[in-house]
Formats: structure tokens, sequence, C-alpha cells
């Protein structure tokens, strides 16, 4: 795939501005696309198997329907005047130069058929206003670049309408779902979910055996028995977190960085196999049905285990769900306890024992890691934490500074909700799109090379497990090593002191002795 | 004659553009925005909307962030036409408000700046490669019509003055259906009959980011779906417990 673009070799593109705005390369991008989804794995979604004979006017009413149900997409179609804000505003443009991924560009390839087909002007005369028939070659264009959008949001921050791509892209994508030319790497997962109960597939004896593993694991380096329960009824508070946070580096150390902070706080707590999932892939390909189907796994969790606290763990678009979506799609959420937010993210769980007071680190433990932090696209732009505006910025902040001693923020235009995405968002996790990935990443690791050249940053802490995933497969082609991505927990795992723990014994002995020494 | 035509080629592009603008609210207002997408910075009370609506509406907040030529031109061309429409109300009120009086010195000038940010923002769209490249002809064609009613507007202040006087009775016979004769005048024809177009137009164009930006919910909600419920659109029975 992607043939065309085959020379690109990434150690060129590492140092520079991470916003140079390159120039046009039409097409380059034109073959890059991910596998088609199999009939089985559209079918369990309630799509068709695959590309149904009629699919031109099946695609036409679909189009038509989503533009009467939803008020964005109705007025984004209308609103767009050309004004070119957002062109360069795309990490997948910067990184791959291919035009049709400019934000504007990737909402023409729907507003075109939207024009031809629902406005006078574009009925008569198509010519003057860029409308065109519903062709195979507008659909091919449709696959090759909706799968080449992260639905980071990243342009709907510039916007001067507020025009969001991510939501022309969720569009373009039900409907290609709708007329069964789904995408195998997404649908394939949600169909995971309605099985298993999780995006990797992992059975509840896997997970049990997980689970005891890490918690031997954290008795052998503590000393103290802290517990990771599954499916414990009457626990106050049920973790739905990412299920690469049962399975790999360093999502896993993110893991045993919540069971320590839960341990620490007192409060009883439970995993659900069930709800093994925190990230709703629904999101990606904008099926509302979806998505409440993947939502209400978690619903009924929290009520058969009779919990009285929802907290997410460490994962963006799961975030983006879980804070905007949730309550509409699962609610109300009233058997819950409601002095607590509904639902809470685990760094605002952290972050608030912090503030109180509650928790003790030996920051020097992270002396060997000088960090710098991700902010994930779907915490950043579409989510908050705390009761502040722009919380979602300084609570993972707070929280690593309370638990390291070097920290780094990279340039202002490329955090907060400038954000950058890691390149792999949205869908897009699938090997096929490894150079895509690749390319899209690059704004963000210039960004990072520039801290690491000021400040000696060694590592980058991130809360999205796919992030966490892209950065661990991509980074060393930036020739950066796989383990400079790091969980937010992990930095908290490392430094944090348990009650009655061995570090306790050693950090309370170093203090004397230092006071001694005085 | 001359004047029955204008007449009523008048009517009918105010009553398309009203009715035309009209239904368009209408559909963004009544199409269910299903779930809260508000975009950071977001504020997190209704109040907090308005003014991050008034900030975007006035200055143009997000477009200052993204590109601060594209803002600059687009401010002052929407500054100035604002000013321009303000200086044209005293063709069609009688008495003149005070505040129009006040605004004419600047309305003249504005007219300038109008033309100017219009070239500006053409010339970007001609030059840059990105923006040439998301250009269509209406895109072009839509600066074509603005820079020549500014022309025409321009040509008669400094250049062929028009008959100023039948020109406010000709609009005021409109407005209470009491017609008086237009002056045959090229520039004042030409200038009426392209302003009469851009109405025509406006309700089936971009033009509709007008109206459109009020309704965006990216920029319209309020970042409070923990506080509040939001039920955005009517959802099956099974969800409502
Ligand atoms: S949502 Fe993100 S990935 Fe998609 S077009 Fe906008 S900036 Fe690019
Ligand atoms: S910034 Fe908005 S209005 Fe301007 S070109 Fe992009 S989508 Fe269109
Ligand atoms: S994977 Fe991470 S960086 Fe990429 S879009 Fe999702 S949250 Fe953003």
């Amino acid at each position: 795939m992607g043939a065309a673009t085959s020379t690109f070799n990434p150690m060129e593109h590492l140092v520079g501005d991470p916003l140079e705005i390159p120039e046009l390369a039409y097409g380059a991008m034109a073959g890059s696309k991910p596998y088609v989804a199999a009939p089985g794995h559209q079918q369990a979604l309630g799509f068709p198997g695959e590309l149904v004979e009629n699919w031109q006017e099946k695609a036409i009413s679909r189009l038509g329907e989503l533009v009467d149900k939803s008020r964005a997409l109705r007025v984004y179609m209308d609103s767009c005047v050309k004004c070119g804000a957002c062109t360069d505003k795309c990490h997948y443009f910067l990184g791959t130069a291919d035009p049709k991924n400019m934000p504007v560009a990737r909402q023409d390839l729907l507003r075109k058929v939207y024009r031809r087909y629902f406005t006078w002007s574009g009925k008569y005369l198509p010519w003057l206003v860029g409308a065109e028939d519903l062709t195979k070659e507008v659909l091919d264009d449709w696959y090759s670049y909706f799968h080449q959008c992260s639905e980071c949001r990243r342009c709907s921050v510039y916007c001067p309408y507020g025009i969001d791509t991510a939501e022309v892209t969720m569009a373009g994508r039900d409907i290609m779902d709708t007329i069964g030319l789904g995408a195998k790497y997404s649908n394939e997962i949600i169909g995971k979910v309605f099985t298993v109960g999780n995006n990797l597939g992992l059975p509840v004896k896997a997970l049990k055996a997980t689970l005891a593993g890490l918690e031997d694991d954290i008795e052998e380096e503590t000393g103290v028995p802290v517990r990771l329960p599954l499916d414990e009824e009457g626990a106050d508070i049920l973790v739905v977190t990412p299920s690469a946070d049962f399975f790999a580096s360093p999502h896993m150390e993110g893991l045993i960085g919540y069971a320590k902070v839960l341990h620490e706080s007192g409060v009883s707590w439970t995993l659900s196999s069930h709800a093994s999932e925190a990230a709703n892939f629904g999101i990606f390909i904008g099926s509302e049905e979806n998505m409440r189907k993947v939502s209400m796994r978690i619903r009924e969790a929290a009520e058969s285990l009779r919990v009285k606290r929802l907290v997410f763990g460490e994962c963006g678009h799961a975030w983006r769900v879980a804070y905007s979506f949730l309550n509409t799609l699962a609610g109300p959420f009233d058997f819950l306890d409601q002095n607590y937010p509904i639902p809470q993210h685990i760094c605002e769980f952290t972050n608030d024992l912090i503030e109180r007071g509650k928790l003790r680190f030996d920051k020097s433990k992270n002396d060997a890691f000088r960090l710098t932090f991700h902010d994930s696209c779907n915490v950043a732009r579409a989510s908050r934490m705390g009761d502040d505006v722009g919380g979602q910025f300084t609570i993972p902040r707070a929280v690593l500074r309370a638990a390291c001693n070097h920290f780094y923020d990279m340039a202002a235009d490329t955090i907060h909700e400038n954000t950058l995405c890691c390149g792999g968002g949205g869908g897009l996790l699938t090997d096929e799109l490894m150079d895509l990935r690749v390319k899209g990443a690059q704004p963000r690791m210039r960004a990072l090379q520039r801290v690491v050249e000021d400040h000696g940053v060694t590592h980058m802490a991130a809360i999205c497990a796919i992030c966490k995933t892209q950065f661990s497969k991509i980074m060393p082609k930036y020739g950066f090593d796989m383990e400079s991505i790091v969980s937010v927990h992990q930095m908290v795992s490392n430094a944090i002191i348990l009650t009655g723990s061995l570090q306790a014994e050693e950090f309370d002995g170093r203090q004397t002795s230092a006071l001694l020494k005085v | 004659m001359l004047t029955t035509a204008f007449a009523l080629s008048f009517y009918a592009a105010a009553l398309i553009l009203l009715s035309g603008i009209a239904y368009r609210i209408r559909l963004y207002a009544t199409t269910p925005a299903p779930l809260k997408i508000p975009t950071t910075p977001a504020p997190r009370t209704r109040s907090g909307v308005v003014a991050r609506m008034f900030r975007e509406v006035v200055f143009f907040q997000s477009l200052f962030n993204a590109n601060k030529w594209i803002w600059l031109f687009g401010w002052i061309f929407h500054v100035a036409l604002a000013l321009v429409v303000l200086r044209h109300l005293r063709y069609f009120l009688q008495p003149v408000p005070a505040f129009v009086a006040v605004v004419q010195p600047f309305g003249v000038l504005a007219g300038f700046a109008m033309v100017g940010g219009l070239l500006a923002l053409w010339a970007r769209r001609l030059f840059v490669p990105r923006i040439r490249y998301i250009s269509g002809p209406s895109d072009h064609l839509m600066l074509a019509l603005l820079v020549a009613i500014g022309v025409s507007g321009l040509a008669m202040t400094f250049g062929a003055h028009t008959d100023i006087v039948s020109v406010k009775a000709f609009f005021l016979g409109l407005i209470f259906f009491n017609w008086q004769p237009l002056p045959n005048d090229p520039l004042l024809l030409v200038h009426l009959g392209l302003v009469a177009a851009l109405m025509i137009i406006f309700p089936f164009s971009k033009l509709l980011h007008a109206p459109g930006v009020f309704f965006s919910p990216t920029r319209n909600q309020a970042d409070d779906s923990r506080e509040r419920r939001y039920v955005g659109a009517p959802r099956p029975r099974s969800n409502v417990v």
C-alpha cells in the first residue's frame, strides 16, 4: 500500500518546525487504505456483508438521513467558506503533503456529493459549486481519505465556524459501512467487544490470570498485598480501562499505578469482565447505535456489580465517549453516588488524593526520566477533567509533577488544544496503514525532538492506549527508543510510597538519617 | 419600464433572501444535535457560550489563532462591509437616524477597505497553492461579485455622481409601494443589479456561514455533559430507564 511514497525516510524529517507547511504532493496518499472488513465482521455490527449492488442509491439516501439527524453535519455542509484557515492544521497533511488530507478537502469529498443530490445549486449548476456525482472514483477517494483522518479535531479548533472534520469523517465511514464497505480493523474490534467484552478478545480466564500475576508482582516489589479485583459485587468503584492495560507495556505499568493509588486511598474497587474495555470504537465508525451498545455494557456492569462510582483508566477516545456521551447514550446514572463526577478519570482521582495530601511520593525514583507530556487529542479537545476549564491539561501534568522531578512541556503551539495527534487514532492503528501512521506522527516527533535537544528530555508520557501503542511502534523509526513512551500512572507507580511497604521503610530511613546528619 | 424591472427584481430578491434564510434557519434549528460535541476551549455555562460566540462573530477569534493574514483581510472586509451597509441605511430611512450620520464619514473610507480586503483575500486564493487547490469557480465568482459591487459603489461616490435624491425616493417608494422613477445611470444600474444578484445567491451559497455559525454545535454547546444529562434527540425507549 502507498507504493508511491515508500521512499519516505522518517529520519530526514525529524528535525524542523513541527508545523512547517509542505509543498503539495498531489495524490501522494491515494493508495493508502485499510483492509476491507470481511462479511462476518460487517454483519456482527448490523451492516451488509459486502458492497451492495445498489450502493450508489443507498449511499445517497444514507447521506440524506445523516444530514437530517445531525445538525452539525447539516451546518458544516453549508457553511464552509473555503477560507483555508484549516488547510495546514492536520498532522496528516503536514506529514504526507497530500492536499486531500487538508481538512477542508477531506470535507469536500462528502460535500460535493451532498451538493449534487441535496442542494438546488448542485443539481442545476454542478460545475459552478463543485458538485459531483457519486461515482466509483469518489467512493474510492472516500475509502482512502476518510481512513486518513484520526478524528482528532485539531482542525475544528481553528475553523471560524468550528467545522469539525471528525464529524464529516464519521459520516463518511457510516455511509460506507451502510453500503457494506467497512474497514476491517475497527469493525472486527467492535465485534470482539460484543462477543468477548474487550478489544483484544481477552477471555475472562486470561484476564483473571493476568490480574493475579500483577498482584504477585506488586507484592514482591512492595511487600504490600495490593489487589486487582475482578467482578467483585458491592465494591465502591468500577474501574473501566482499555484492555491494552491488561496486556502490554507501557499500558500494564499504568494499570499497576492505578491499583496502587486505589489501594492507598482505601476505597474498595473492582474491574469487570463484562466491561473489560473502556475504548469505544463505535465513535470511530461514526455509528451511534454501535457506540450505544458498547456504552450500555458499562452501565450493565455498574448495575450488576452494584457499584457507586465509575472511574475510567488512561484512554483518549474512551474518555471522550465517557465524558461527553455516556450520560446521553447510557444514562441517566442516578443509581450512582452523585457526590462524585460521573464518570471520573483516573487522573482526577489521583490528583484529588495528591491535593488532599493523601499520597506520598519518592520523586527520586523517577530521576532517570526527564519527561514531557503528549496531550491526547480526544482528552485535550473533546473533554475535560476537574472543575476548571482546561483541567484536562493541568491535571495530568500536576500528577506527573507530583511524581517526577523533571518535567518540560513541548512548544505551546503543539500542546493543549493545539496538540498534535500521535498519528494512529481514529481506527487507524493497523499495520497496513503503517506508512500513514509514520508520516502522521512527524509533527509530534519534531516537537518532541526539540525538547530532547533543549532540555534533555528522555521520555514522553501519555494517557491514551492508542497513543502509547502507536508511539512505541513508530518512535523507533524516528530514532527514539521504543520505551521512551510511558504511562502517566507508570510514573505514579514508580514513585508512590505505599503505607507499610519496603519503599516506605527505605524512604523514612533515608529521611531520618538525613535529619541525623544535620 | 426600467423602474418596473428594478422594482420587481428587488421585490423578488428580497423575498428570496428572506424566505431562503428563514427556511435554512428553520432547518438548522429543527435538525437534532444528538450528542454533545463542543470543541475546546469550551465554556462551562450558557453565558460562557454567549461570550464565546460574541468573540467569534465580532473578532473572529478562531481565525485569528489559525492564520493572521486570512484573519486580517477577512476581518477588514467584514467590518468594512458592516460600516458600508450601515451607511447605506440613509437611502432607506427617513428621517436618517443619528448613528447613520455618525457612521457616514467612516462609511466612505470603509468602501475602500472593503475592496482592499477582498482583493487581498482573492490574491491569497490565486497565489497560495493550498488555497487555490480548495477554491472552486463559485468562490472566485463570489469575490468578483463583491468586488464589482464595491467598485461600482465607489465609482459613484468619487467618479460619476448619481442622483442620490431620486435613488432614495425610489427605495422609499419600494418600501411604501408607491413607486418612484429610478435614474437611468449605468453605474447605478450595474451596482443595484449586482446587489440584487447577491441577495438572490445568498441562501443558495456558502454565504450561509452567516446564520450557520450560530448553529454550529462545536461552538454553541456548553461543556456540561457530566453536570446535566444531555438528551439531544429522541432515543429508543430501552435507553430511558
Ligand atoms: S480531525 Fe484531525 S485528522 Fe481529521 S482532518 Fe481534522 S486535523 Fe486531520
Ligand atoms: S477553516 Fe473552516 S471555513 Fe475555512 S476552509 Fe476550513 S473548514 Fe472551511
Ligand atoms: S490516539 Fe491519542 S493522539 Fe491520536 S487521536 Fe486518539 S487520543 Fe489523539
